[in-house]
Formats: structure tokens, sequence, C-alpha cells
């Protein structure tokens, strides 16, 4: 499909690859924004009630309000485009539980949860790079069925009775770590730069508060990154033999150079692809982990906010957060596929 | 580790460690069996009803309920075996559903090409373009929290992989010379596609499947602690460690059904991962060179 969409320009393939590619993430934008819009339509039951409340509803002015303002008299395609309408204008209706605009929640729920899938995804990265080489090298040995166990074990744990029996052992019993919320009560949050509380503490250069953020990372962090490194661990496995196996690889073991040199420079080198594409797909497994995890650790993002949306029903703000975290997975995966045509000449001269 | 030379005792190491891989398979289809077996006879010799609510609450393990009962006074324990007989078969049909619908679209869309192909994948892509959880979330809380609708949400988010699978086999294996000819012989497109093609996609599917029962275990039971799903009384093990985050103190009532869910998902990945090793044939190469002493 890439191939028909004939934007590629001789003088820059890298450019024309770009504007393919933004061109599929707009559709599916699109698409995304249809999805969550049939959704709201198949709600079985009255939307004038579930919107309004069941007191409100029951007056016939406020109904007919209520439907003449949101077209609901109207037949669906308009209903769409006034769906549409209202998304540009930053318009995803008003939460049930909060009684606050979506998108307000939203962007306040938005920054906390970066944070923590970004930590989480740093670690998990950092963690399986070094264990799936060294399964790699061992391939076939006891380190390796080892590490085949065990990542086969993180990826059958549940994560929310995972994250409840950290918070039991690790915060109630032990009381070790720090176990809800971003930041200690008593500690004021910083000044708002990027919303991420530790790097805005930082650049405050407040160190008490970086530490204290720091401390209420880790466990939310620790239990969404089990899985992504189960995960992570098995790809880095699968690409460094790959490229174990290639000629160059050889080569330089051949001629002398040491273990660190061949495994920083040439191997993780080589398998640097497929693994940033997995990075993209565990992207994807963390922020589906962080609905699970965050509402144990009362972490106030995207997870905790969406827990408290499900059990109250509360259509607009769900939908709010599977159309915004629909676009943040969009935007990673275009992001890997930059990088992967930066990084793989291939790529973009096909 | 600074080199993959082989010398006679790492090969011996890796001897064994590759016959290490079957008995994984093996351990997870003796636990998997267990769990299936108490699926299906758990009402029959359980000590209590899983539903009724008559013993002391918040009871810890003893010998009265060995697993302890709950805030309302139900054992943990019955509860516990009847709820294998809850998720595991959803997930056994879940994923049964998930692998006709998508080895199907899949099949249509690779064998039709063109405009057929293009529409269907481009839902594809759609589908995966959210994380599953949140999709299956979005669509469970708009049909209506129940475990049956949670099915189907569970459904809509898994067919995809299988799509993608079996269209990217059918495209291998649409031009080659046996199915032309049976084409020539006047077979119909779809007759050609049953019997010429869907057999070479099942092994492969099989394996993904194998794979995925276990996601589909952590995804139903995601969503009931979500409360998307089972509804109570119900005995299922994720409404059950939901209820655990009520009383901490209460210990045995979440960490045994976590400890469930993480024996069958574990059980099922064992497996799964045995078979793909076995249907793999560069895995195989390796486990065959390695048996042998060479270097792959």
């Amino acid at each position: 499909m890439q191939k028909t969409a004939a934007t590629r320009s001789p003088a820059s393939p890298l450019a024309g690859f770009l504007l393919r590619r933004l061109g599929t993430s707009v559709l599916l934008l699109i698409g995304v924004t249809l999805v969550t819009f049939l959704l709201t339509n198949l709600v079985p039951g009255d939307p004038v009630t579930a919107a309004l409340g069941e007191g409100p509803a029951s007056d016939p002015a406020t109904r007919e309000a209520f439907i003449q303002a949101h077209g609901l008299d109207k037949p669906a395609p308009v209903q769409y485009v006034m769906y549409l309408g209202a998304l540009l204008t930053g318009d995803l209706g008003r939460s049930l539980t909060t009684g606050q605009p979506v998108v307000a929640d939203l962007a306040k729920a938005i920054p906390a949860t970066i944070e923590l899938a970004v930590a989480a995804i740093v670690l998990s990265l950092a963690v399986s790079l070094v264990l799936g080489t060294l399964a790699a090298y061992r391939r076939g040995m006891v380190t390796d069925q080892v590490l085949r166990v065990l990542t086969l074990i993180g990826l059958s744990v549940p994560t929310f009775w995972l994250a409840l029996v950290a918070f039991y052992v690790f915060f109630l019993q032990l009381g070790v770590v720090p176990g809800s919320g971003r930041i200690s009560p008593s500690i004021t949050p910083p000044p708002t730069v990027t919303g991420l509380y530790t790097v805005d503490y930082l650049l405050n250069g407040d160190s008490v508060g970086f530490l204290d953020a720091l401390a209420h990372l880790t466990l939310p962090v620790l239990v969404l990154s089990l899985f992504t490194i189960g995960l992570l661990t098995r790809f880095v496995r699968t690409s460094v033999l790959e490229v174990l196996d290639t000629d160059y690889v050889r080569a330089a073991r051949a001629k002398g150079l040491g273990g660190w040199r061949v495994v920083s420079a040439y191997v993780l080198r080589g398998a640097s692809l497929p693994i940033l594409t997995v990075v993209g797909v565990a992207f994807g497994a963390l922020l589906s982990g962080t609905v699970l995890v965050e509402s144990v650790f009362s972490w106030p993002g995207l997870g905790s906010y969406s827990y408290n949306a499900a059990r109250n029903l509360d259509l607009p703000g769900i939908m709010g957060v599977g159309l915004v975290v629909g676009v943040i997975y969009l935007v990673i995966n275009l992001v890997v596929d930059l990088f992967y045509a930066i990084l793989d000449p291939r790529v973009r001269l096909s | 580790m600074t080199s993959s030379i082989l010398t006679p005792a790492r090969a011996r190491r890796r001897r064994i460690g590759a016959q290490w891989r079957a008995p994984l398979g093996i351990v997870g289809a003796v636990v998997a069996l267990a769990w299936i077996l108490v699926a299906c006879t758990a009402p029959l010799w359980v000590p209590y009803d899983p539903v009724a609510q008559g013993l002391p609450r918040l009871q810890p393990p003893g010998p009265e309920a060995i697993l302890g009962t709950d805030s309302v006074g139900r054992d943990v324990f019955s509860r516990l075996m009847a709820g294998a007989g809850v998720t595991i078969p959803l997930a056994l049909l879940l994923v049964g559903c998930s692998v006709v619908l998508g080895t199907l679209v899949g099949a249509i869309a690779g064998y039709a090409g063109r405009w057929v192909d293009e529409t269907l994948m481009r839902i594809t892509d759609l589908v995966m373009a959210f994380p599953t959880v949140i999709l299956a979330m979005v669509i469970a809380a708009s049909l209506g929290p129940s475990l049956f609708n949670a099915v189907i949400a569970a459904i809509v988010v898994s067919w995809p992989q299988y799509a993608r699978v079996s269209r990217s086999i059918v495209l291998s294996l649409r031009g080659q010379n046996y199915v032309i000819a049976s084409r020539l012989l006047g077979y119909s497109p779809a007759r050609s596609l049953w019997t010429d093609i869907l057999p070479n996609v099942a092994g492969p599917i099989l394996v993904l499947a194998s794979l995925d029962i276990g996601t589909a275990i952590l995804l139903l039971s995601g969503l009931s602690f979500l409360g998307l799903g089972a509804q109570p009384p119900t005995a299922e093990w994720g409404s059950m460690i939901s209820g655990a985050m009520e009383n901490f103190d209460a210990w045995w009532i979440g960490v045994f059904p976590g400890l469930a869910i993480l024996t069958v998902v574990m059980a099922f990945n064992f497996i799964g991962d045995t078979l793909r090793d076995a249907f793999d044939p560069l895995a195989r190469a390796q486990s065959i060179a390695a048996n042998t002493g060479e270097t792959a």
C-alpha cells in the first residue's frame, strides 16, 4: 500500500517515506475516531440518560435541548461529522465520574502515565538487552533455558495481581517504598514544565522532590516492567542470534576484537532494528498494563482514570481514553518507523 | 561469553539444554490438563457452594475452609475451583472464535487480493492501532458489563493476528503450481482455498493459538478485575482479586486466585512455546544441531 501512494520524490527518498507513513497514520487516526464514534453509538440504552443522568433526563425540555445541541435527531453520518468537529475544538464531552470536561481530565492524566511508561520502557529495554544477549550467547545451555522459563513466567503473571501483591508486601508490610500517588502529601508538586514530576523537579533544582517522586515511581515501574522484560528479552535473544551468524560478526571475532567491543559495536548495532520494532509493540503492552496497575497504586494517570470510568460506566471518559491511547500508540509506532528509516537505508530506498 | 567455539563440554551442556525443551511442554500439558479436569468436575466435589454465603466472614485458611473465607463468608477454595470452570472454557471458546474469524478474513484477503485485500487489511490495521486491553475495555463498557460481552470484546481485539498470519501464508501459496493446477482442473476458488491452501495454514495458526490461550485468560480476568466481565456473585478469578482490594489484611482472598491464573497461563505458555519450537524450522535446526553437537 505504501508503494501505491506515489509521493516518492527521487531527490529525497527519506522525505517520501515519511510522507507516506504520515499519510497512513492520518488514515488510521480517522479510523480510530470512527471506531470510538461507532462504539459510542452502539451503546444499548438511552444516550440522553447516559449523558445527563436519571434526574435531568426525565425533564422533556432538558431532553429536547440536549438532543438539539448534540444533533441526536440527525442521521449517523451527520452526527459523525459533528463528532469530528467537536474533537477538533477539543471537546470530548463531560466525564460522568468527575463532572469535568474529559479533555481537562486527560490533560492532567497523560503526563503521569507518560512518566510511568517511559521509565518502565527504559528499564525493560536495559534489562532485556543484557538478558537477551546473554541468552543468545549461551544458546541451548542452562543459562538460556533458565532465562527461557523465567521470561515465560514473566509473560504469565497477571499484572493487576502482581501490583496488589507488591503493594501489600513492599508498602503495607515492609514499608520500604511509597505505594500510592506520585509524591508524598507533604511535598508540593513542581512547577509544571513537562508534566513529568521527576524531570520538573530536576529542572527546578529540587533534589528532595526528585528523590520523593523517584521513590513513588519504583513499585509501579517494577510491576509494569516484568511483562515487557519477558517480551523484549525473547526478541533480543532472537535478533542477537541472527546477527551472531553473520559474516561481519565472525570477522570481527576472528580479528581478535574483545567480547564487549563485538557485542556493543557489532552485535547490538546489527540487532537494533528488529528490537526497535518490538519496543513499539511493547509500548502498547505497557499502556494496557497501566490500566490495571495505576488503580492499585493510586497513580493519577490514564489507567486510574479509565479504571474509574469503567467502574462507573462513564462512556465519555472511556471513549476519551480510547481515543487518546490510540493516538499515542500511533505516534509511537510512527516514531519507531522514522528511526527505522534513519537507521536502515534499505527501508527508504526500496 | 567471548567465543562460540563448541568445546565438548559446551556441546554436552547444549545437549542437556536442548533436552529441557520437551519436558517444559510436558509440564505445561500436565498442569493444563489438571486444571481442565478441575474445570469439568469441580461442581461435583467442592466442599461448599461457591456462591453461598453461610460461613463466618474473613476467616484465615484453616481446617474448616482450607483457603479461608471472603468478606461475605464464601469458601475461597470452592470459588477457586469453580472459577476454573468459568475462565478456561471461555478462554478456549474465545480463542477458537478468533482463530476461525481471523483465519477466514486473512485467507479471503490473501486469495481475493485487490480491493478486498486492501479493505480487510486496513480494518485489521485499525483494530491493531489500539492496545488490546484498552480497546477491549472500551468495547466491553459500550456493550454493558457482563462476562458474555467481555468475551465478545476479547474476540474483537484478538482476531487480527490470525488474519495477518493466514493472509501471508495464503499469499505465498496462491501462485504455486499445484494451486493453479487445481483451479485449471475446474475447482472453484472456495474449494481450492479450502483443500489446497488452508491445510498449510493450520500449523502456524495452531502455534499462535496455543500461545494466545494464556493471553486470553489474562485479558478476561483483567476485564473482570476492572468490573467489565464477570458480575457478582460469579466465582471468577479476576473479580475475586478485585474483591481482595477491600480487605488487604485478608491476603488469602486475592493471593490464591492470582496463583491460579498464573499457573494456568504458564501451563499454556509452556505448551505454546514448545509447539513453536517444534514447528519453527529454524529453531528446530538449532536444537538438532545442539543435539548432534554441531554448530548451527
